[in-house]
């Protein structure tokens, strides 16, 4: 597993949209690669043919009957909204990025 | 002292007519109003505790059926969904959210007549494992307040060993319920996974979390089982299966019982008094009959880094919801969608942010196999090391964790805190029931737990287990908390 | 598009399209919120839709039937146990950040669906067919945009084809049997203009010859058949020029500009989109088993080509045929029709009759097959009036007018106005001999070479019967009488 850079910190802030300041930066760099470290010795540990843990109790999905129920009525589903015209959520419309 | 009362005997209480609900609760809120500004247990309070504690008086007198918790103050942590009262799981990110709905357990702890009394400190979305990853406050251990609760069910864990509510409910995903109770002195349990609905849980890593119960005795912890286990349609990782009336399961008798000890988790930098108070709980266990089985579970070691990396990846996931856009924190002023985004996320804390990181790190495509996938293969490995021992032992007796509650700030990396989960991390990867019950006090005077892993949906036998180590090695109260 | 086809000589298109239909159920896909087109906003949500903390999907069974049924008609190998995966991005129209689809392991895979093209049957491999959840919507006001969750969590069938179409038209035409197919199974609405089917293309071209696939650009915002057409039409033209001025493609998403007849490159929101699927660990696996799918068996009609097959083998038109399996409705109106009227020629008679007359009157009322006025045993009746000579075909059309408007039978019709068709031969005889006695003119300028008298006489004797002379007998015997 290839040590974390720089540059792959700020890819996976930008993937995960958090903004991390230089100093932030910085310090993701090393406790992440340091954590990543640790866990090199996973990569010995045979697993071919071993499939991944679904459930400790082997289950299938359960169908719900296609019946639909009440919805929130709009002031409630709005109540918490940060910035809201009516009925609607507002998001600025510029895309941005690299700001 | 009605708030040293268990929750059973609260619930016994209540339905004789000894004691009314009012006046339980009245006295718990009064107790929480001069004990927790120092313990900072709660974040928030429900208004509606001594209405609905009259009401259930009044149902009393008029011989109306009541449920098992009918009258019993209970509190939950900040990450289980309220409706009408602010749930922030200890997080700035959702700071003043008042939620719209209730979790099932919430619904099936008021239609067994429990009290809601208030919402409980944790560590930021449940990561971490000392609760001083809160948004909010610190919450200090009952036993020495300089020293943490544990986390990340840590105001749960408090809040019940300082009599501030007769039971709690907390949530695991790495041990969050079961290193809280052993670092505050009381019984912490977490369920088979499935066996509780997570509907109103606020997720984490949703292949590992469960809720369950913190309480004073391990009578109490199955009373509250019985009243939150269950298939929830809501919830298609809840399982189909009976619930058992687990009080039932209490019969004091181990005889036959085969204990298994796996040298794995006895291995290693295990503070000395722990060592003591384990071999005394092997020991009453021998004495009442049980037989000691050595087993091995060999992919033990593995399970921290498994753990580490399936835990954030789901949470990275998780937590994506977190947008600023329909609730929560957000930078309304961004001028960009990508501002808005980044800024709104900024409420996020630092421990939340490393792991979102991670998280990301281990999905992204390329890495997806060696990361992810990979630590979803071990925890099948780690899966069958339990099934393999199961087929000799009935239950295995660890240490929950290698030492008692340490100092604030005494964990100085990420690395050093994760490590204290070293002990009840693989319950969770592979899905076991598991129960911390207190054994001992340390040189300190601080708790010690033990820890009791069980096979899927058998709580009947690690409640049993731990009633009997209960009743020989119980510690107590806090000492110097009234 | 001569030009084109000048390209065309050379440049070879190759064409995929990924087609995203909305499944007709009356709850979301994972939450029991309800589904209805032109709600008001946020008028359909509930805290699961909301992506609200702490909520949990739960699978609703009737995607699943849907789905089951695309699946078995285009052919496809179901799996037994298959998974949602998540995939994450950031956008405000996606409550959860992430998408609840499925990945590796689709619920449906190498089927074929069959289009009718240049009167022939192809089948173009189709990869997958795989259960996802749509997104709300997410509308542009000036600087801000208003986001609108009624469509998010609304049950959606992705349909991949393979990349094996070469032309703009082929496309298109896979785009109308998909949308047939899925309105036969009432799968869908499949209405493009209320968004319940969208497609994206992925366009590539090479030279003639070249086994290697060329760079794609994926075109979006395709929202009607006409784009379709168009859109692919430009981005292989675009393409094509770009390569032979020595360019290399740029791999992009574009978005067709419907107006502008041209398409943009999306602005990129970020380095590369890394969707990080992995299973969803809310949703234990999906299993399809015997019961479900031999319930979908029995449920299945015949298809669209299988029909289109059997009534060209039965004599039919492909032209008329296509049309005919255009709509379930309008195939199962005119095997009705035929059923009550069996006869070696009657699948033609019937085809145009319907296809002609009473499609037409059923536009100029601006009704569909299945509120059709006239039923499958009145239309067969007629033919058969026509048919059987008891009405010559011009009066048919009249009482087929009559009969849609007012509803009468027609043969009651025929009865009223007495309109019978005179075959009599007599009869006819008698009156040609009145027509001809009273044009002594015409008949010696017809006799005289003038052809274009036939038709007065024929006019004559339609004249003086009504309209009710036969035709073609009235015709054999005038040009006895006559001469030539």
């Amino acid at each position: 597993m290839p040590a974390l850079t720089r540059k792959e910190v700020e890819e996976i802030a930008l993937l995960a949209r958090l903004h991390l300041e230089p100093d932030e930066l910085a310090r993701m760099e090393t406790e992440l690669g340091a954590i990543l470290e640790h866990f090199a010795a996973l990569a010995e540990v045979p697993t071919d043919g071993i499939p991944p843990m679904t459930h400790a109790v082997p289950m299938d999905l359960r169908l719900r009957a296609d019946e639909p129920a009440p919805s929130l009525p709009v002031g409630e589903a709005l109540a918490a909204a940060p910035a809201r015209q009516g009925d609607v959520f507002v998001v600025p419309a510029i895309i941005g990025g690299g700001e | 002292m009605t708030h040293w009362l268990s929750a059973s005997e609260t619930a016994a209480h209540i339905a004789s007519g000894e004691l009314t609900a009012a006046s339980a609760v009245d006295a718990l809120l009064g107790r929480i109003a001069s004990v927790d500004g120092e313990l900072g247990a709660f974040l928030a309070m429900d208004p509606r505790a001594h209405d609905a504690a009259a009401e259930i008086d009044r149902r009393r007198a008029a011989g109306e059926p009541q449920g098992p918790l009918a009258g019993v103050p209970i509190a939950l942590k900040d990450n289980l969904v309220t409706r009408g009262v602010a749930t922030t799981a200890a997080s700035k990110m959702l700071d003043g959210w008042i939620p719209p709905y209730d979790a099932t357990v919430v619904d099936k702890l008021r239609a067994a007549g429990a009290i809601i009394v208030g919402k409980l400190n944790c560590d930021e979305f449940a990561m971490g494992s000392s609760t001083e990853n809160s948004a909010f406050k610190r919450t200090r251990n009952p036993w020495d307040a300089a020293r943490v609760p544990g986390g990340s069910s840590g105001g749960s864990a408090a809040a019940v060993a300082a009599g501030l509510c007769a039971g709690a409910l907390g949530t695991d995903t790495g041990g969050s319920i079961r290193q809280p109770a052993a670092f505050c002195g009381v019984v912490g349990l977490k369920p088979t996974y499935g066996r509780v609905s997570r509907w109103g849980a606020i997720a984490f890593a949703s292949s590992l979390d469960q809720i369950g119960p913190l309480t004073r005795t391990v009578e109490d912890a199955a009373l509250m089982l019985e009243v939150i286990a269950g298939l929830d349609p809501r919830d298609e990782t809840s399982i189909d299966a009976p619930v058992p009336r687990y009080r039932d399961a209490l019969t004091g008798d181990v005889a036959g019982l085969r204990v298994g000890i796996p040298h794995e988790y006895y291995e290693g930098a295990i503070d000395a008094d722990v060592r003591g108070a384990l071999e005394r709980a092997k020991a009453v266990l021998v004495e009442r009959g049980a037989e000691v089985v050595d087993i091995t579970l060999p992919h033990t070691q593995h399970a921290l880094p498994a753990y580490y990396i399936v835990a954030p990846a789901e949470a990275s996931s998780n937590l994506a919801r977190y947008d600023g856009i329909r609730f929560g924190h957000a930078a309304t002023d961004a001028k960009s969608l990508q501002d808005r985004y980044m800024r709104s996320r900024a409420a996020f804390g630092t421990e939340v942010k490393r792991r979102i990181m991670l998280g990301t790190y281990a999905l992204r495509s390329g890495y997806y196999e060696a990361y992810y996938k990979k630590a979803q293969q071990i925890r099948t490995l780690i899966k069958r090391d339990f099934d393999k021992a199961f087929q000799h032992v009935d239950v295995v007796l660890t240490p929950t964790t290698p030492t008692p509650a340490f100092a604030f700030g005494a964990k100085a990396t990420p690395i050093e805190m994760y490590q204290a989960d070293v002990f009840t991390l693989a319950c969770n990867l592979a899905g076991l029931p598991g129960i911390s019950v207190p054994c001992g006090l340390s040189g300190d005077g601080l708790p010690i737990g033990a820890q009791l892993l069980g096979k899927p949906l058998d709580e009947a036998t690690i409640l049993r287990t731990a009633h009997v180590i209960e009743k020989v090695l119980g510690i107590g109260h806090p000492k110097g908390l009234a | 598009m001569s030009q084109l086809d000048a390209l065309l000589g050379t440049w070879e298109p190759v064409i995929g399209l990924e087609v995203h239909v909305q499944l007709a159920t009356k709850s979301k896909a994972f939450s029991p919120s309800a589904v209805k087109f032109g709600a008001d906003p946020n008028s359909l949500t509930d805290p699961l839709v909301l992506g609200m903390p702490g909520t949990l999907p739960a699978f609703n069974r009737g995607a699943l039937a849907l789905a089951l049924k695309l699946g078995v008609a285009t052919g496809s190998k179901i799996r037994a146990r298959a998974r949602f995966a998540r995939k994450h991005y950031f956008y405000p129209d996606l409550p959860k950040g992430y998408q609840i689809s499925q990945y590796d392991e689709p619920l449906c895979e190498d089927g074929t669906l069959e289009i009718i093209h240049t009167g022939v049957v192809r089948k173009i491999k189709l990869q997958r067919i795989h259960l996802e959840e749509d997104a709300g919507k997410n509308m542009h006001v000036g600087a801000v945009s208003h986001v609108d969750l009624n469509r998010a969590g609304v049950p959606l069938v992705e349909v991949v084809s393979a990349p094996e179409m070469h032309g703009a038209e082929e496309a298109a035409e896979f785009m109308r049997s998909l949308h047939r197919l899925v309105r036969w199974l009432d799968i869908s609405e499949a209405d493009m203009e209320k968004g319940q089917m969208r497609c994206d293309a992925n366009v590539s071209v090479r030279r003639r010859g070249e086994d290697r696939l060329g760079t794609r650009t994926e075109l979006k915002n395709i929202n009607s058949f006409k784009f379709v057409h168009h859109a692919i039409e430009h981005e292989i033209v675009r393409q094509i020029r770009q390569l032979e001025r020595g360019e290399r493609i740029v791999q992009e998403t574009r978005l067709w500009d419907a107006d502008a007849g041209t398409s943009q490159p999306m602005r990129s929101k970020e380095t590369a989109e890394d969707y990080r699927y992995f299973p969803d660990p809310d949703l234990p696996p999906l299993v399809v088993d015997g019961g479900m799918m031999s319930g979908t068996l029995r449920g299945m009609p015949e298809l669209p080509v299988a029909r289109f097959d059997r009534y060209v083998r039965a004599g039919i038109q492909p032209d008329d045929a296509r049309t005919l399996v255009g709509e379930r409705a309008l195939a199962e109106y005119f095997d009705e029709t035929v059923k009550a009227h069996p006869g070696e020629q009657s699948g033609r008679v019937i085809a145009n009759w319907i296809l002609g007359e009473l499609l037409g009157a059923l536009n100029a009322a601006s009704l569909g097959i299945d509120a059709s006025p006239m039923p499958p045993s009145r239309m067969s009746e007629l033919v058969k009036l026509v048919e059987d000579g008891t009405i010559s075909g011009k009066i048919g059309k009249e009482v087929f007018e009559e009969s849609f408007k007012t509803g009468e039978a027609p043969a009651a019709i025929v009865d009223r106005r007495g309109v019978q068709q005179i075959s009599d031969e007599a009869a006819l005889w008698e009156i040609i001999e009145e027509v001809v006695g009273a044009n002594p003119h015409q008949v010696q300028g017809y006799q005289a070479g003038k052809d274009g008298l036939f038709g007065f006489f024929v006019g004559q004797v339609m004249k003086r019967t009504g309209g009710r002379a036969n035709p073609v007998i009235t015709s054999d015997l005038l040009h006895k009488r006559l001469g030539r």
